[in-house]
């Protein structure tokens, strides 16, 4: 039986373009992903689903204190006890791995620390690794941990932002001369002069971003196995990985352990969940792969959930100063904001920590087409959690400060907040265009974005329910917020700045005997989808059955040379190679079936899994027979011809810095303003990610990362106590959203490919991350207007309302 | 003062998705880590090990429990059932395919304890709706989809019962 509500209602979009493959099937088409199907049989495999031959177990003891001198460690009981294979301290690792120092060139002066996979003399966080205690199980591991003996001196810990740069405040690396990383001052000019405009309207708000952190269901985990040779030129190391940029992790192997890519091989296959969590490098991750080069076995090491919260990267910690101004006729003057974030003792290996606040000034007030802005960016070091790029990278708070502002303003000028961005978002014909911030865009749909949004959540009557309650004391709000987001990245993220992470990614394609089609892509799937839609790529490309193809990534041993998963960038780079090659391909086909057929190539098409006849259509070949030949009968093929069946093709983008998407979300809430609580009714989000490979996919991608983005901006915190320890590190006070206080969330499509590709593909991965926390935190001060209330501090707890109700004073 | 070796041991019988096992366990040792380490039955994931996020949800005795608060002994004498399941019920296949389907899954790391806190609404909650449906699986952290397709998938399978789909297969 087939009841309606058993399919989901994605619409199939690949009509709504013009095809970019001759019989286009897949490319647009909401299919399911058979591929996961093993997954709900528990058939995944994890990293702790594997077991190795002489695989041991490493734990860490790490500092239980956010700054301390090491003054004795005594490994004497711990090394003593039964199935205990070795106790490991820093200065042992770092004489076989080199430390290291996270800067990048094209962030101007920014400067970090020499840091090593262990604390040497001093551990400068709650959380850092410090001793390695490996066993032949995990639980004897951890039963050794008991027994090790570790003193210290406390020393001062730096953890306010606000005063991490006085001169009375310790510095956590003397030898850097201040707790400075990086900073950095954008003006374009003629700001001081549009806020002193006659008709200048100015908000201005301070908006406060909680540290906050991924969460992967799956902890991070890993295994390390050294195959050692006569010297260590011959050694061989394979990592079992679950991360997101396996042969980033491949090259950081090689340099920090003078090893060879020859050597060293990076396995990701399945991942439980990234988010940005799992592209860093570590200090545990060298330290485990250390291990196995001194213990010469493979040497596993799976996070549990309590060292995630104090070693997985954090992210945000953001206080802005910000102010708008607009002119009393409705037309954004200027931006400006104040950006102060701390990141913890070190700048996070290989991308840094400079890049979530460089991003922040490069994006906030990134829709609208004023010229006016200035920004000023300081990132500090303190004694806490390292952070670093986690989803939406200050895409949330660059939107949640500017739609904030915006709206702040709109209210004071008493304009409806869509008609006010309609007014001034960089309208859709005026495109490529150049932001205030300097960022280049390329093509953008905020007029056609609005317009939908206004449409799919019936604005109109929203407002006239909104008016109706409030007169029973009901309190709801919808909120607004206008997005983009920078994806398909060029070399200027990394690249130009001296970081070996690549910006480019390969495909190979190869036709099998039997008319199969094998994809091997250097971009590798952590859940999102990835192999699946390079399989709907690939089948178009090429021209055979979606069931007949089968997609290998994550193994540096198999696949072409590429960045992997980080800035949205799957789809768009990795799909676009993805669609090159099986092109190439298909002409190798054609010109195989030429020479077999004695035909012009001209005048042959595949379709189908098969070769027709152009004109007519009639099957002339099937691929299994082509194959056939082309495989095991090149006897009777012509002397000269040679079938290349197997085909590879990179992809970088090079036209834009990055390719922009744009989106829309509307939020529609209740507030209680007895109890403070938020509940959250629904979600819209018009999403433009040009085009669409899978739109359920690209659907489930919205939601999922509008959910991280509502963690966010209601409920996660990683809350510190004043000597620098982690108050909830753990699953029960560490919020992250459940299924029961999740509105639904409706998605709407507007495409508008990037021209940089022939796909036209942008990202889709983080868009919803970006958008959520302003359209919450608007819909939650659009309640809270009739009492001239409003927050601006996130995550926005019940108490933080009360508070701006009035109704809850004091400390 | 016990040194970690003196720890005490205990033999326990187990039904283990049909078939019986029997095995020397560390009397401390969790029923996931039991399941995973000592029958090689991965399918069921540890998230945080303290009875929070439910990916390591399994059933006992057709119970849905947290298999990192349930201790192998005290699953001495009793049955566990896991989504590794070989003779899977029809409303689990259900599920499956309808998790499938609407993309209710994305890394897959919480699939097979959602599944069984799935199973279980749909086992004793027939009648529940999409908010009742939400409220029954917030036990269960999903941090890839936002939920709205398991929800989604989860109403399907409920609304293919409701209309008589299982109606020869009786609920144990």
């Amino acid at each position: 039986m087939n009841h309606p509500s058993e399919k989901p209602s994605h619409r199939d979009l690949g009509a709504d373009l013009p095809a970019v493959t001759e019989d286009q099937r897949h490319i647009g088409v909401a299919l399911p992903r058979e591929g996961v199907r093993r997954l709900t049989q528990g058939r995944g495999q994890y990293i702790d689903d594997i077991t190795l031959p002489r695989m041991a177990h490493v734990v860490f003891w790490r500092s239980p204190v956010a700054h301390m001198r090491i003054t004795r460690i005594d490994r004497t009981a711990a090394q003593a006890l039964p199935g205990v294979i070795a106790v490991v301290v820093g200065s042992e690792i770092a004489a076989i791995c080199k430390p290291w120092v996270a800067t990048l060139a094209h962030l101007a002066g920014i400067k970090s620390a020499p840091q090593y996979p262990l604390a040497l003399e001093r551990a400068t966080w709650q959380g850092e690794p410090v001793v390695a205690v490996v066993a032949e199980t995990r639980v004897r591991a951890e039963d050794a941990l008991a027994l090790l003996e570790v003193e210290w001196e406390d020393l001062p810990a730096v953890l306010e932002t606000e005063t991490a740069l006085d001169p009375a405040t310790p510095l956590i690396h003397p030898e850097l001369g201040d707790n400075l990383c990086f900073t950095r001052s954008l003006d374009t000019g003629g700001v001081d002069e549009a806020f002193a405009r006659p008709d200048a309207v100015v908000f201005e708000e301070t908006y406060v971003f909680g540290r906050h952190t991924g969460v992967t269901l799956e902890p991070r985990a890993q295994i390390a196995d050294w195959n050692p040779g006569r010297t260590l030129d011959e050694g061989k190391l394979t990592v079992w990985h679950s991360f997101q940029a396996p042969h980033m992790m491949q090259d950081l192997y090689c340099r920090q352990f003078d090893l060879q890519e020859q050597q060293v091989r990076v396995i990701c296959r399945d991942v439980g969940g990234s988010f940005g969590i799992k592209v860093h490098a570590y200090p545990d991750d060298f330290a485990t792969v250390a291990l196995a080069l001194m213990l010469k076995r493979p040497i596993k090491f799976v996070a549990d959930r309590l060292e995630s919260f104090v070693s997985d990267i954090h992210a945000r910690e953001h206080r802005i100063q910000a102010r708008i101004a607009a002119s009393t006729a409705g037309d954004i003057l200027a931006f400006e904001i104040d950006d102060l974030t701390g990141i913890g003792p070190f700048s996070m290996f290989p991308r840094t920590s400079g890049i979530e606040g460089n991003q922040v000034v490069n994006l906030t007030g990134g829709p609208y087409k004023h010229q006016a802005y200035r920004a000023k960016l300081n990132v500090v070091f303190q004694n806490k959690v390292p952070t670093c790029q986690y989803r939406g990278v200050g895409h949330p708070i660059a939107c949640a400060v500017t739609e904030a502002l915006v709206d702040g303003v709109a209210q004071k000028l008493g304009l409806d907040p869509i008609a006010f961005r309609q007014r001034n978002v960089i309208p859709d014909d005026a495109y490529p265009a150049t932001g205030a911030s300097g960022i280049k865009l390329e093509v953008l749909s905020h007029e056609a974005c609005l317009r939908e949004a206004k449409r799919v959540c019936d604005y109109d009557a929203l407002r006239a329910e909104q008016a109706e309650l409030r007169q029973r004391g009901i309190y709801r709000g919808i909120g607004v917020a206008a997005l983009i987001e920078l994806t398909n990245p060029s070399a200027a993220f990394y690249g130009v700045g001296g970081a070996r992470i690549a910006s480019q990614d390969g495909a190979t394609l190869r036709l099998e005997p039997s008319g199969a089609l094998t994809v091997m892509s250097s971009v590798g799937e952590q859940g999102q989808g990835t192999e699946a839609i390079f399989g709907q790529i690939a089948a178009d490309a090429v021209g055979v059955d979606l069931a007949r193809v089968r997609v290998v990534t994550g193994d540096t041993d198999a696949t072409p040379y590429g960045g992997g998963t980080w800035a949205s960038r799957g789809a768009g780079i990795g799909g676009e190679a993805v669609l090159q090659a099986g092109l190439v391909l298909r002409a190798n086909i054609l010109a195989t079936a030429a020479a077999i057929l004695q035909r012009e190539a001209a005048d042959l098409k595949v379709l189908r899994s098969a070769v027709v006849d152009a004109a007519s259509g009639a099957v002339l070949l099937d691929l299994a027979e082509l194959g056939r030949i082309a495989y095991f009968r090149s006897d009777t093929l012509p002397k000269h011809f040679t079938p290349e069946l197997m085909v590879t093709r990179h992809y970088a983008q090079r036209d834009y810095p990055f390719i922009f998407t744009n989106g829309v979300q509307v939020s529609h809430v209740e507030v209680d303003v007895e109890t403070g609580f938020v509940k959250l009714l629904k979600h819209w989000a018009v999403e433009d990610c040009g085009r669409v490979i899978n739109p359920m996919l690209v659907d489930e991608q919205m939601r999922g990362a509008i959910v991280q983005g509502i963690g966010g901006a209601l409920f996660e915190e990683c809350l510190y106590d004043t000597d620098g320890t982690l108050r909830n590190g753990n699953m029960a006070d560490y919020l992250v959203p459940m299924a029961g206080e999740m509105p639904d969330i409706v998605i709407s499509h507007v495409q508008s490919p990037t021209k940089s590709s022939q796909l036209g593909a942008k990202g889709a991965g983080e868009a919803g991350t970006a958008g959520a926390p302003g359209a919450v935190m608007n819909a939650i001060n659009d309640a809270l207007a009739p009492f001239q209330a409003r927050v601006a501090s996130q995550p926005i707890t019940p108490e933080k309302i009360l508070r701006a109700l009035g109704t809850l004073q004091g400390l | 003062m016990n040194t970690p070796l003196d720890t005490p041991r205990r033999r326990i019988h187990v039904q283990i998705n049909g078939s019986a096992v029997v095995r020397d366990v560390e009397c401390r040792k969790h029923l996931i880590d039991f399941l995973r380490e000592d029958c090689g039955l991965t399918g069921s994931h540890l998230g945080c090990e303290h009875g929070v996020c439910g990916a390591c949800s399994v059933r006992l005795d057709g119970a849905v429990v947290r298999g990192c608060l349930v201790l192998a002994a005290q699953a001495d004498g009793h049955a566990v059932e896991t989504v590794e399941t070989p003779t899977p019920s029809a409303r689990l296949r259900a599920l499956q395919d309808a998790f499938v389907e609407h993309n209710a899954l994305q890394c897959g790391y919480c699939t097979p304890g959602m599944l069984m806190a799935a199973l279980d609404l749909v086992e004793r909650r027939p009648d529940a709706n999409r908010e009742q449906t939400r409220e029954w699986i917030s036990g269960n952290y999903c941090r890839c989809t936002g939920y709205h397709a398991i929800v989604d998938a989860v109403c399907a399978v409920l609304e293919q019962q409701r209309a008589g789909r299982f109606a020869d297969e009786v609920i144990a």
